[in-house]
């Protein structure tokens, strides 16, 4: 509580300096904008830097170490109130302050630039550290290279990744398979024949799809594509007679990502220049003989990088998987057949009461670990694809 | 107008195009109104005239390309060899397979040299063998004046060449397609002098082969390529002439104007 009422009274006196440095630089030019380094602005904004800074850094170091005490308080807003006394006195028609107001700005764009990298570094060595307590309890080898996964309360369990690694990949490439060329032909059906209007009603109608929470088309999977591929074609064939399956949850993902394929190819197709169109227009090509030939191949490191964004949200997908697919890790081919996912048996190693001490507990970090991996794979992939076909064109 | 068009008459029996009440509407502008032309063979065309005088949109209807822009609407005759273009009966597509048309900004696709001039002819499947269609390209190359530059990189991307060789490619990219008719809008007007004189040049080959038409925003350019010269302005084809004579010697006080740099 007393933290919050420190930073609230530093920022009071933070509005304070912006107004008295304002106000101090004009009266030191006299009034006279012209005779000011800097705008009148830059002054104020200087001082609010000088009072801030590093009174806010001490507030952070006093928290990190323990409770802020009120000693800690008084010496946090003393320095505040030093620093922009300070700073007032520095101020004068010569003082450069909008430099030191650039500069301050750019130290924060370079903040929050650092913010996102420590995150994810923060994320994969924590994932790393748990992974490591995991394989010092259980063998690399039988988690990588074991087919079956049966975890036991009392112990003693098969942790074998390869079940859910074919369930995951399977899953995906059903829903990929699905996604691609729906999304892929709507994109080109928006792009390059919609007449105005109806692109203007059709694609928000499309992109609500994408709004749409996963938990809601894993409801559908589960009520309604299930029982439908159960009683329409799993049983009538005799190849299953599970309402979960592979194929349910392979389906309502791959719904669940044409609007992420339309919508990105859309805007790449939209951007492919008009007089590629003309040009090829006016040799006498046809508009479908212009597409294929000129079009889709001037569009391709943006519809393959569509393509892979897509395929990492299908590895990354849990609920659909859960309310579809089932929870049986198996590895069979056989699509109408229930099996899981990584996703799901992280989410199930880690509800309940867990034991992090355990390797039950601890295999979702190693599962994690190798999830990650595998989309960050996929995202280097997409990306050597777009510049290799990019050095080759542009 | 007209009668400035009687006093250089075209007789109809020598054009290859013939056109006659063309006017062209975008959604609620007239850009070209009324515009009666004969364009003869084997000769260079030049239309000329301020910006936004329609003489692009005039362009783009001999070859039907304003097809492709749905507001826009076109009526009145265009005959080449005397046949009606907006005939229901002829197809764009073919159409421009025999109107060529090379464009103001150098458009290659991606793709190598060879397939850039080999795409028209594998569209309109123009050659039945792969060695055929190396003989297309080689030809076409050559009479666009750019075989030899390219001859050892013919796989290499036509976007990895330079601006005046790009454009180069562009017209043997058009004229692969074995054309009649070459329309040109403002094809160097994204180049630099040398490679300027370079199409230039090679505009003045294929008069020999094709009726050339091209728009320019240059009156030096026209009267250098050209042996007729059209002047476009509002929308209304003001006076068509030889060059020579239009440039020297102008008969509408617009056309005056224009090329003596008061109207621009």
């Amino acid at each position: 509580m007393s933290a919050i009422w420190t930073l609230l009274t530093l920022l009071i006196l933070a509005a304070l300096g912006f107004a008295l440095g304002r106000a101090r630089a004009l009266a030191s030019a006299g009034g006279d904008i012209r005779a000011l380094h800097s705008l009148p602005g830059h002054y104020g904004w200087a001082t609010v830097l000088f009072t801030l800074v590093p009174a806010l850094s001490l507030l952070a170091l006093l928290t990190m170490a323990a409770p802020l005490t009120p000693a800690g308080t008084v010496a946090v807003v003393a320095l505040a109130l030093a620093a922009l006394a300070w700073s007032l006195r520095r101020i004068a028609p010569d003082f450069r302050a909008r430099r030191t107001v650039e500069r301050g700005v750019l130290v924060l764009l370079v903040l929050a630039a650092c913010v996102a990298i420590a995150t994810t570094a923060g994320i994969v060595l924590s994932m790393l550290f748990e992974t490591q307590n995991f394989f010092a309890q259980y063998g690399w080898r039988d988690f990588f290279l074991s087919t079956t996964w049966a975890p036991r309360f009392q112990g003693n369990s098969d942790l074998g990744i390869l079940p859910l690694l074919w369930g995951t990949l399977y899953v995906s490439f059903i829903a990929l398979v699905f996604a691609v060329p729906v999304g892929l032909f709507a994109a080109i059906y928006m792009a390059e024949y919609a007449s105005r209007r109806f692109r203007a009603i059709v694609k928000p109608g499309i992109e609500v799809l994408a709004g749409i929470p996963t938990i809601v088309y894993g409801l559908f999977a589960l009520i309604t594509v299930g029982p439908l591929l159960r009683d329409y074609f799993a049983q009538p064939l005799g190849v299953g007679s599970s309402g979960s399956s592979v194929m349910t949850a392979g389906l309502v993902m791959g719904i669940m990502l044409i609007p992420f394929v339309s919508s990105l190819s859309d805007d790449i197709i939209a951007q492919v220049p008009q007089s590629l169109r003309d040009g090829s227009l006016g040799l006498g090509a046809t508009r479908s003989e212009t597409i294929c030939q000129v079009i889709l191949p001037a569009a391709l490191p943006g519809i393959v990088g569509a393509v892979l964004l897509a395929a990492s949200r299908a590895i990354g997908e849990t609920m659909i998987v859960v309310l579809g697919a089932g929870a049986a890790a198996k590895l069979s081919l056989n699509p109408f057949e229930a099996m899981t996912t990584i996703t799901v048996k992280i989410v199930s190693q880690l509800t309940g009461d867990s034991d992090f001490a355990a390797p039950e507990t601890l295999v979702a970090f190693a599962l994690g670990l190798t999830l990650f991996a595998i989309t960050l794979c996929l995202n280097v992939l997409a990306l050597a694809i777009v510049r290799k076909y990019r050095e080759q064109y542009e | 107008m007209k009668d400035t068009l009687t006093e250089t008459p075209a007789t109809t029996d020598t054009a290859k195009i013939a056109v006659r009440g063309l006017q062209v509407h975008y959604a609620d502008t007239h850009a070209v109104r009324d515009v009666d032309v004969d364009i003869p063979d084997k000769a260079v065309t030049a239309l000329i005239g301020p910006s936004g005088c329609g003489k692009s949109t005039f362009l783009r209807c001999l070859n039907r390309m304003n097809d492709t822009i749905p507001a826009a609407r076109v009526t009145g005759e265009v005959r080449i060899d005397g046949e009606d273009i907006h005939d229901p009966r002829v197809d764009p597509v073919q159409l421009r397979a025999k109107v060529g048309m090379v464009f103001q900004k150098p458009n290659p696709f991606p793709k190598s040299i060879r397939d850039n001039v080999a795409y028209g002819p594998k569209i309109h499947g123009l050659t039945r063998t792969r060695a055929e269609l190396d003989e297309v390209v080689e030809k076409s190359l050559r009479r666009a004046a750019l075989w030899d530059e390219v001859k050892d990189r013919l796989n290499a991307p036509g976007t990895g060449l330079s601006g005046g060789q790009q454009q180069r490619l562009c017209i043997a990219r058009a004229i692969a397609t074995a054309p009649e008719i070459l329309l040109m809008d403002e094809p160097c007007s994204a180049l630099d002098p040398i490679a300027t004189a370079q199409i230039e040049e090679l505009i003045d080959e294929l008069r020999n082969r094709f009726a050339v038409v091209i728009v320019t925003h240059s009156m030096q350019q026209a009267a250098r390529v050209s042996q007729r010269t059209a002047f476009f302005h509002l929308g209304r084809m003001v006076e068509y002439g030889d060059t020579g004579e239009l440039f020297t010697n102008p008969a509408d006080p617009r056309t005056e104007s224009y090329i003596s740099g008061r109207i621009g």
